[in-house]
C-alpha cells in the first residue's frame, strides 16, 4: 500500500500526471462545493443566532464530502455522521432536513421517498456496520446497488469500527469506508488516536485494499473512490479510503479550539483549500469569472434561505406528537401516556 | 467554605481525589480542554498526563483499561462524554465490572467510578439527555449514585472514590452550572445508600432525584402556598436505596409522589413505588404517583418541553394524591 496520498489537482490549481479534466465535470463539483461552503457559513451563522441548537461545521472538508458521493448512483446508499451534511445533500437529503434535525425537529431525520440517505449518525462509530448489513442486503437481493459510510479519524477507534470492517471482509460486502481523517477528534490529535502510521493501512489487516487520497482534492477523492465503487459493483469486496483533509472551525459551535490547537495549524491548512484550487484551474481554462462565481452563488444561496424559511415555517412537534414515531401502532400504554401529555400541555 | 456551581465541586472533588497516587482519571477530551462540561478543568495540568489521561475515542476501551487497572489496584475514575454514549460500554460494565467480585469470589475487585453526565432541558442533539439510569441500578454488583446539590457532589464522589466497589456516578447536566451553593473545603465524604431529607412535611412525600429536584423543590415551595406541607426528599443514593427514610416519610405522611425524568415503564421511580407498598401499604391514605418522562426517545430541543416532567406536572399530581 502506497503511503503517499493520491493526488490530481494540486493546491496551485495544476493536474498532476493526467489527462486533463472536462470543464463541466469541475465546474460541476466547484458548484457543489461552493454551495456546501455557503450552507456551513449559513448554519453556524443560524446557530449563534439561537435558531439552530449546536452545529458541527466541515469547513475545509468539502472536497471530501463532495468526492465521496459524486461517484456514487442514485440507488446506492450513503450512511454518514454528523460532520456531513455537504455528502447528504448531495446525495439527495434536503437542505430542509439537514437544518430541521439541527434546530431539533424529529422530522428532519425523515428524508423523501427514494433517497437512500440515513439520518446522521451522531453516536461516533456505531454507524459504519449498518452499511456492511445494507450492502450485504444488496448483495442478497442482488441489485449492484453498494453503501458508502462516511467517518471520522477519531472513529475508528471504536470498536465497532473494527467489527465492521472485518465483516465487510469476511463476506465480501460491496461497502465503501471511507474516513475523513481531518486530524482531530475535538481536541485529541489523529497521533493520539492511533499508533498506526495511516488509518488506510488498517484495511490490510482485514484483507481489504486501503487507500490514501490527498482529501482537499475534489478529483483524486472522486477517482479513488470511483474506483472502489467499481469494485464493490463488480464483487470485488469492500475498499477503505482515508482521506487527509482538515477542520478549519471547532468540533461544533459549543467548542473552543483555542484551548487545544494552535492558530498557524490551520493556516497551513487554508493555503490548501479544497474550492480554491478548482477556481484556479477553471479560471486558467477561461471557464471562470466573477460573473459565473457570483451566479452559482446567488442561486445556492437561494436554494439554502429557502430552505431555512421552509424548515423554520413549520410548526414544532406538539405534545402529542411526539409519540408519533415510537412504534407502527401506537401501544395501549403509549395512548394513555399521550393523552396524559395533551393534557398537561393545555 | 467557598461557594461553588455543581461542576466547579465536581471539578474540586476529583482534584482532591488524585492526592491519593492511585488515583487516575480516564477519558474523551479530559486533559487540555477539560472534558466537554470542564469538570476536569486544569487537573492534567495539575497532576500531569500520566494521571488524567486522554483516550480515543472508545468507551468500551476505556472502561475495560479502568477495569484492569482497578483489578491491578488503582482506582480509577472514568468520564463518560454524555450517559448515552456510555452503551458501548455496557458489555463492560454488566459482564465484568459489576461481576468480578462475586467471579472471583472478593479475590478481584473493582473499585472505580464511572461519571455519567446525564439528562435534558439543555437543547441538545439526539443522545446527549439520557437519562437511562435504569439500565444501570437493574444490575447486581452496581451502586449508582446522584447529587443534587454542589455540597452532595462532592461528597458523593469522593465516597465513590473510596468505596471498595464500583460506582455510577451519574452527574445532572442541567444543575451543573445551575446549582450553586457552599461547598467544604477538603476531604469530606457524603456516605452512599443514605438519602437527604430536604425538607420536613405532614402532608405529602415528594421523592426525587438528582437534575428533576430542582422542579420538585419548586412544586413543594407553591404547595406550601397553597397550605400543603411536603416532605422533600433527595433519594442521591439510588443503589444501594434509604428505604429506612422513604418508609419513615410515608409512614408519617400517608402520600407520596416519585419523581424522576427517565421514562415511566420500569424506570426506578417503580422500584421506589414497590418499596413503598411492602413497607407501608397500610400507611397510604391514596395511591402512589410517579411523574416522569414518557415512554419515547428524548425529543430533540423543539419539543422537549413536552417531555421533562414540570413543576404543573409534579403539583397537579400532587393534588391528585392529595385530594383521593
Ligand atoms: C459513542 C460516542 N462517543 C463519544 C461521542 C462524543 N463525540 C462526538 S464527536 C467526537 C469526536 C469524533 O471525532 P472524529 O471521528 O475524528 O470525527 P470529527 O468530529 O472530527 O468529524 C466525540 C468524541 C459520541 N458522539 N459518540
Amino acid at each position: 500500500m502506497s503511503l503517499e496520498p493520491r493526488q490530481v489537482l494540486a493546491a496551485d490549481g495544476t493536474v498532476i500526471d493526467r489527462r486533463e479534466p472536462d470543464v463541466s465535470t469541475l465546474a460541476t463539483m466547484y458548484a457543489a462545493m461552493t454551495e456546501a461552503r455557503l450552507y456551513d457559513r449559513k448554519a453556524s451563522a443560524l446557530q449563534r443566532q439561537g435558531r439552530l441548537a449546536t452545529y458541527a461545521p466541515y469547513e475545509g472538508q468539502e472536497a471530501s464530502q463532495v468526492g465521496a458521493v459524486a461517484p456514487l448512483a442514485p440507488e446506492d446508499w450513503l450512511v454518514a455522521s454528523y460532520r456531513d451534511a455537504a455528502a447528504m445533500h448531495l446525495h439527495g437529503y434536503p437542505w430542509k432536513n439537514l437544518l430541521l434535525t439541527r434546530m431539533g425537529d424529529e422530522r428532519g431525520g425523515h428524508p423523501p421517498e427514494g433517497v437512500n440517505v440515513t439520518p446522521p449518525s451522531i453516536t461516533v462509530g456505531g454507524h459504519m456496520i449498518h452499511a456492511v448489513g445494507i450492502a450485504w442486503a444488496e448483495k442478497l437481493k442482488g441489485t449492484g446497488a453498494v453503501a458508502l459510510t462516511m467517518f471520522g479519524d477519531g472513529a475508528t477507534s471504536e470498536g465497532d469500527f473494527h467489527e465492521a470492517m472485518n465483516f465487510a471482509g469476511v463476506y465480501h460486502v460491496p461497502t465503501v469506508f471511507f474516513c475523513q481523517n481531518n486530524g482531530w477528534a475535538i481536541s485529541m490529535p489523529r497521533s493520539r488516536q492511533t499508533a498506526s502510521r495511516t488509518i488506510a493501512q488498517k484495511a490490510d489487516a482485514y484483507g481489504l485494499p486501503g487507500v490514501l487520497v490527498d482529501g482537499n482534492d475534489v478529483l483524486a477523492v472522486a477517482e479513488v473512490v470511483a474506483e472502489a465503487v467499481d469494485r464493490a459493483r463488480a464483487g470485488e469486496g469492500p475498499t477503505l479510503i482515508e482521506a487527509l483533509t482538515y477542520r478549519v472551525q471547532g468540533h461544533t459551535t459549543a467548542d473552543d479550539d483555542r484551548r487545544y490547537r494552535a492558530r498557524e495549524e490551520a493556516a497551513g491548512w487554508l493555503a490548501r483549500d479544497p474550492l480554491e484550487r478548482v477556481r484556479l484551474w477553471l479560471e486558467r481554462h477561461g471557464a471562470w469569472d466573477e460573473a459565473r462565481q457570483s451566479g452559482i452563488e446567488a442561486e445556492a444561496s437561494r436554494r439554502i434561505e429557502a430552505a431555512v424559511a421552509e424548515a423554520e415555517a413549520l410548526e414544532s412537534l406538539s405534545a402529542g406528537e411526539i409519540f408519533d414515531a415510537m412504534f407502527d401502532e401506537p401501544t395501549a400504554p403509549l395512548a394513555v401516556q399521550r393523552h396524559r401529555a395533551e393534557r398537561s400541555a393545555r | 467554605m467557598s461557594v461553588m456551581t455543581l461542576a466547579q465541586a465536581l471539578n474540586s472533588a476529583l482534584d482532591t481525589a488524585l492526592d491519593d497516587p492511585r488515583v487516575v482519571l480516564m477519558g474523551e477530551d479530559i486533559g487540555t480542554t477539560g472534558g466537554v462540561f470542564r469538570i476536569t478543568d486544569g487537573l492534567q495540568r495539575k497532576h500531569g498526563s500520566e494521571r488524567v489521561i486522554d483516550t480515543p475515542v472508545a468507551e468500551s476501551g476505556i472502561v475495560g483499561a479502568a477495569f484492569g487497572m482497578a483489578i491491578a489496584g488503582l482506582r480509577p475514575i472514568v468520564e463518560i462524554q454524555f450517559m448515552g454514549f456510555s452503551y458501548p460500554a455496557y458489555d463492560q460494565v454488566i459482564s465484568h465490572v459489576a461481576r468480578i467480585r462475586s467471579r472471583s469470589r472478593h479475590r478481584f475487585t473493582a473499585p472505580m467510578v464511572i461519571r455519567l453526565p446525564y439528562g435534558g432541558g439543555i437543547g441538545a442533539s439526539e443522545h446527549h439527555s439520557e437519562s437511562t439510569e435504569a439500565i444501570y441500578t437493574h444490575i447486581p454488583g452496581l451502586k449508582v449514585v446522584v447529587a443534587s446539590t454542589p455540597e452532595n457532589a462532592k461528597g458523593l464522589l469522593l465516597a465513590a472514590v473510596d468505596d471498595p466497589d464500583p460506582v455510577i456516578f451519574l452527574e445532572p447536566i442541567r444543575a451543573y452550572r445551575a446549582a450553586r451553593g457552599e461547598v467544604p473545603d477538603g476531604r469530606y465524604v457524603t456516605p452512599i445508600g443514605a438519602g437527604m431529607l430536604e425538607q420536613r412535611g405532614s402532608d405529602i412525600s415528594l421523592i426525587s432525584y438528582g437534575a428533576m429536584m430542582r422542579e420538585t423543590r419548586d412544586a413543594a415551595h407553591r404547595l406550601a402556598a397553597e397550605g400543603v406541607s411536603a416532605e422533600v426528599i433527595d433519594l442521591r443514593s439510588l443503589v444501594p436505596l434509604d428505604a429506612d427514610m422513604v418508609v419513615a416519610s410515608v409512614e408519617k405522611t400517608g402520600r407520596a409522589v416519585v419523581i424522576h425524568e427517565a421514562p415511566l415503564t420500569g424506570g426506578y421511580g417503580a422500584e421506589v413505588v414497590a418499596l413503598i407498598q411492602e413497607r407501608a401499604l397500610y400507611s397510604l391514605r391514596a395511591p402512589v404517583r410517579r411523574v416522569t418522562g414518557w415512554d419515547v426517545s428524548v425529543p430533540l430541543r423543539l419539543a422537549e418541553r413536552h417531555y421533562l416532567p414540570s413543576t404543573g406536572r409534579i403539583m397537579s399530581a400532587a393534588r391528585d394524591v392529595l385530594e383521593a
